[in-house]
């Protein structure tokens, strides 16, 4: 699976957390998703564990800190759906 | 029978809606408190009509279902979530989604119940139901909380 296609699945896990429509069709990997989208920090629990569903990937502690921003999110899932697979 | 936890709750006398904890393992938790028809907020709502708030029937719900079966959670040690409380500590109440059934008057004791949906980084989403003496449904939702710490200078300047 390319990056491209993991960051367009993630506009998907990301959009019932993000107010803001437009910054989310526009989100590039340097977007932060505190700072930049806006997300309640409460909310990135539920993206990680969306995101696991999503990829039937288990994302461990150390990993979900990573998840900060998008580019990070995507080095996380695409090294867990490898580790899987 | 898990009254012990109660002492726990960061809340006092006008705002601590917790009387009785009676079932309480890792998976959820049960508990009863009766409103005081002489609370604080009859007076006002409704005038001459005392009715029990939603944001109250809220609060128990949370209390119970959330900050009960979190406290437990952290205390316990039976999770790997590296999440500890101390006197710095507070619970946040990040979510909530309730539908409310019945009203419920001055007097009257309600029993919460809460199921654990999960607890992972930090963070406890539940099921939480609220049933009346009579055993019929009186609010319903999912709630979700943390605890956080606050450094002392960060609350000086919010």
């Amino acid at each position: 699976m390319d990056r491209q296609t993991v960051l367009t699945e993630l506009k998907r896990v990301l959009a019932p957390y993000t107010e803001d429509k437009e910054k989310l069709n526009n989100i590039t990997e340097d977007t932060d998703l505190l700072r930049d989208l806006q997300i309640n920090s409460a909310n990135l629990v539920d993206i990680i564990i969306d995101a696991e569903s999503q990829y039937n990937i288990e994302i461990d502690n150390d990993s979900a800190e990573k998840m900060t921003n998008v580019g990070n999110s995507i080095d996380v899932i695409l090294s867990k759906i490898n580790q899987s697979a | 029978m898990f009254d012990d936890i109660i002492q726990y709750l960061p809340y006092k006398s006008s705002f601590l809606f917790v009387d009785h904890i009676t079932a309480l393992d890792e998976n959820g938790v049960t508990g009863d408190y009766t409103l005081n028809g002489n609370a604080f907020f009859y007076e006002d709502h409704f005038a001459n009509n005392p009715v029990t708030p939603g944001v109250i029937i809220t609060e128990i719900m949370a209390q119970i279902g959330v900050v009960v079966l979190g406290i437990y959670l952290v205390k316990s040690g039976n999770t790997k979530e590296a999440v500890r409380m101390d006197e710095r500590s507070f619970p946040l109440l990040t979510s909530t989604d309730v539908s409310f059934f019945k009203m419920v008057l001055p007097g009257e004791k309600v029993t919460v119940t809460s199921k654990k949906l999960y607890f992972r980084f930090g963070k406890l989403k539940c099921a939480i139901e609220m049933r009346n003496e009579a055993a019929e449904l009186v609010a319903k939702g999912m709630f979700s909380g943390m605890i956080r710490n606050f450094p002392v200078d960060e609350r000086a300047n919010g």
